[in-house]
């Protein structure tokens, strides 16, 4: 069990981060494959979101996995809500539900560069 | 560490009784995998809820022995 500081962190981060990417390295420079897959996906929408590179952090990188009852990285939040890993992201990319949902939830999207 | 693919469609079957497990190894390296997971079980839920299910089958080893397992889920076939 982690500790309750951390669930406690947890929840402010994703209460100050309208858009929030928890994610094995970060924006610029992305870890693994899975969170480059992600931000990508966030990039071509023009979503602004702010990434928490957990392999810095490992109290928050077990943390996180118990917070949101999901055992891998990277994990999208919008406006408190779990989306998903990265294949839910993936598919609601491709299928245009995703920008339909930061729609929905009142998020801005640019145009892609 | 790789796990063989039967090992991961018994597992899923297993935690999900009736659903249907079609699976890929990705990489041929026992450790890359991508499965299709087909269960009436999933219907009216979300797809989060639908990959907990899956996870909650494996019992744990998802992000621990298995370490990549792209998932698509749904309640029948399209």
């Amino acid at each position: 069990m982690s500790d309750p500081q951390v669930f406690e962190r947890i929840r402010d981060e994703i209460g100050r981060n309208e858009v929030l990417l928890f994610m094995k390295g970060t924006p610029v420079f992305p870890q693994c494959g899975f969170s480059a897959a992600v931000v990508d996906v966030l990039s071509q929408l023009g979503v602004k979101f702010h990434g928490i590179n957990i392999l810095v952090d490992p109290e928050l990188r077990e943390g996180i996995k118990e917070f949101s009852q999901w055992p891998t990285i990277p994990q999208l939040y919008v406006k408190g809500e779990f989306v998903g890993g990265c294949d839910i992201v993936r598919e609601m990319f491709e299928t245009g539900e995703l920008e339909t949902f930061f729609k929905e939830k009142g998020v801005a999207l640019a145009d892609a560069a | 560490m790789p796990m063989p693919a039967e090992d991961i469609v018994r597992l899923i079957k297993e935690g999900i009784p009736g659903a249907e497990v079609e699976i890929q190894d990705l990489a041929g390296d026992g450790d890359h995998y991508a499965a299709t997971v087909i269960s009436p079980a999933f219907a009216g839920k979300s797809k989060v809820q639908q990959h907990q299910m899956v996870y909650g089958a494996l019992g744990g080893r998802m992000g621990g022995v298995l370490h990549a397992l792209k998932l698509t889920t749904m309640a029948q076939r399209p």
